[in-house]
């Protein structure tokens, strides 16, 4: 899987291949399978994530790209008739049907959602109020902290004079950016991207992305995106998922050049080349 | 063949826009209906009981079974009474709403059985209630008659309505801060009390101030158990007349108190409006103060 880096092509998406030259995996998936109530939504995924890059997940509606992402945080647990079997293992640690401490594993592991989910609380409160949870009771380093994230999600700027405004009051795309800066305040390793762009307008969907590209190197992040050109656009390396008999399975995965430029599947060629899904 | 057409769209038209007149007339005569209604009650107690109106109505004890002299002894076995029956409810009320919105299966058998007694609870009549906490609280635990055997009485009335619209307006808050908030490592609890409780404040004032007004209203069920002594209760323990009961009384039994019944039932719909108005300014601040931080 780990392609040597060809900067003579012209293709962004090998290009980039300088950025996450080597892979070194962060999340080890084994024989994964989701099911609820008895159905398969995912059959026997395995598929190894590597750290620091950004590893986009493709494929249509229904083949369990979500099922999939909310695994890695065991946010699955909230669903009652969900099962999960099989293995994932982030940095060494077995995280599936294990007694584990919920908590510190999704401070490690972040998400953000399809749909911006900030709290009906004030955008200052989105903020302060997990930060305070988590135990940083030394209010001014708790404001430095959410000067510093605001800044670096390019949010400070236009918020700075209305903190204590309602959250929801915000635009669709700031929302996001918001939601984005109220995981990333909680210094987690891996961020689980839900198709954080596909309820947004374009113009708010190109500054959320160019941020996610700004992740690259400090964070490990899985993207699930119905978008191929943002895959194209910001992923080191993609994982194509495609519903075979029923349930949603990964077809091939390997870096952005190899599977965007020479697929192996002729099912993921055609669906890139947009003949299918 | 454009002719018929377009005649038999104008009938269709016609019809259309004969049966919007007949819907609009009915939709706003039963409004107008429904207000002149409110209205009528509201000028018939303003022109019998405003006269008897005073300060010291409101002040005075009554005398001469009530003929005479104010209402102040029944307002506060009226407030106690009240006092009583929310403290109760609200707490057990809002606990079982978040036991069966948030920590049970919505079809697991336990929150079916708890639901269907609780509808089945809500159409109880308040007499049943009444004899219910007659045998229970006054008899059988020995209260008496009592203004704590009627509050509590009252709580087991005003419970089902309680639990029942907090646990919808739990519902009905979006998952997404469900999830938004695991996914921050923050646990149910906390989730419940930050978020999910001030986003359902809305649903959770409508059904308390139902429940106030059902309360305040009632007078079968605390006949049988707070009692219809008129004096200043002195305690928890002491017998109590509620309001209503009192213009029960008035009007029934007390010939020539008929002002001071009209009177009384002014002050009893003041004060409804009073207490609804304060409990939507209270809920408000608080959800503000949520919103704002410390």
């Amino acid at each position: 899987m780990t392609d040597s880096c060809d900067s003579s092509t012209l293709r962004p998406w090998a290009q980039r291949q300088a950025c996450c030259p080597t892979f070194e995996p962060c999340i080890e998936v084994l024989d994964l399978t989701v099911a609820y109530d008895g159905k398969t939504a995912l059959h026997r995924v395995s598929l190894d994530i590597s750290r620091g890059c950004i590893t986009a997940i493709v494929g249509p509606s229904g083949c369990g790209k979500s099922s999939f992402l909310s695994t890695l945080n065991r946010l699955s647990d909230l669903t009652p008739t969900c099962q999960v079997s099989g293995s994932v293992r982030i940095e060494g640690q077995e995280i599936v049907g294990q007694e584990l401490n919920l908590i510190t594993l999704r401070r490690q592991v972040g998400m953000i959602f399809q749909k911006p989910n900030p709290f009906p609380l004030s955008i200052h409160e989105n903020l302060a109020f997990p930060l305070r949870h988590h135990g940083m009771n030394d209010r001014q380093r708790r404001e430095e902290e959410i000067e510093k994230v605001l800044s670096r999600v390019g949010l400070w700027e236009e918020v700075k004079d209305r903190l204590h405004a309602p959250a929801l009051g915000l635009s669709g795309g700031q929302q996001q950016r918001l939601c984005l800066a109220r995981a990333l305040l909680l210094s987690p390793r891996i961020l689980l991207l839900d198709e954080p762009c596909s309820a947004l307008d374009p113009l708010a969907s190109a500054v959320v992305e160019d941020l996610i590209a700004s992740l690259r190197g400090d964070y490990t992040v899985v993207i699930v995106t119905h978008n191929l050109a943002q895959a194209k656009r910001i992923a080191d390396y993609v994982a194509m998922f495609w519903q075979v008999d029923g349930a949603g399975t990964v077809i091939e995965h390997g870096s952005a050049g190899t599977l965007f430029d020479s697929p192996a599947d002729p099912i993921t060629a055609a669906y890139i080349a947009g003949a299918r899904g | 063949m454009r002719e018929p057409a377009s005649v038999s769209t104008m009938l269709t038209q016609r019809v259309a826009d004969w049966r919007d007149t007949v819907a609009t007339i009915l939709v706003w005569s039963s409004a107008l209906l429904i207000t002149a209604v409110f209205l009528w009650i509201l000028g018939d107690l303003l022109l019998r009981g405003l006269p008897h109106l005073s300060f010291e109505f409101l002040f005075d004890t009554p005398m001469d079974a009530g003929r005479a002299g104010g209402i102040a002894s029944i307002l506060v076995s009226t407030l106690v009474i009240l006092l009583v029956c929310m403290t109760v409810s609200i707490p057990l009320g809002i606990g079982t709403a978040v036991l069966l919105a948030e920590f049970s299966r919505h079809n697991h058998f336990f929150g079916r059985g708890v639901r269907v007694s609780l509808d089945v609870l809500a159409g109880v009549p308040s007499i049943v209630f009444g004899l219910f906490g007659n045998a229970f609280f006054s008899l059988y635990l020995g209260m008496g008659f009592s203004i704590l055997s009627g509050g509590l009485t009252l709580a087991c009335m005003v419970l089902p309505l309680l639990i029942r619209s907090t646990e919808t307006a739990l519902r009905a808050v979006p998952d997404d801060f469900r999830r938004a908030a695991a996914a921050l490592g923050l646990p149910a609890i906390t989730t419940l009390w930050r978020i999910l409780l001030p986003a359902a404040a809305p649903g959770v004032i409508a059904g308390l101030v139902l429940g106030i007004g059902r309360a305040l209203a009632e007078t079968a069920a605390l006949l049988y158990t707070s009692g219809y002594v008129d004096r200043m209760p002195g305690s928890l323990l002491d017998s109590g007349r509620s309001l209503s009961i009192h213009i029960y009384d008035l009007a029934m039994n007390v010939p020539g108190a008929e002002g001071n019944a009209s009177a009384s039932a002014l002050v009893l719909i003041l004060l409804l409006l009073i207490i609804n108005v304060l409990t939507f300014r209270l809920v408000d601040g608080w959800l503000h103060q949520r919103i704002t931080p410390h």
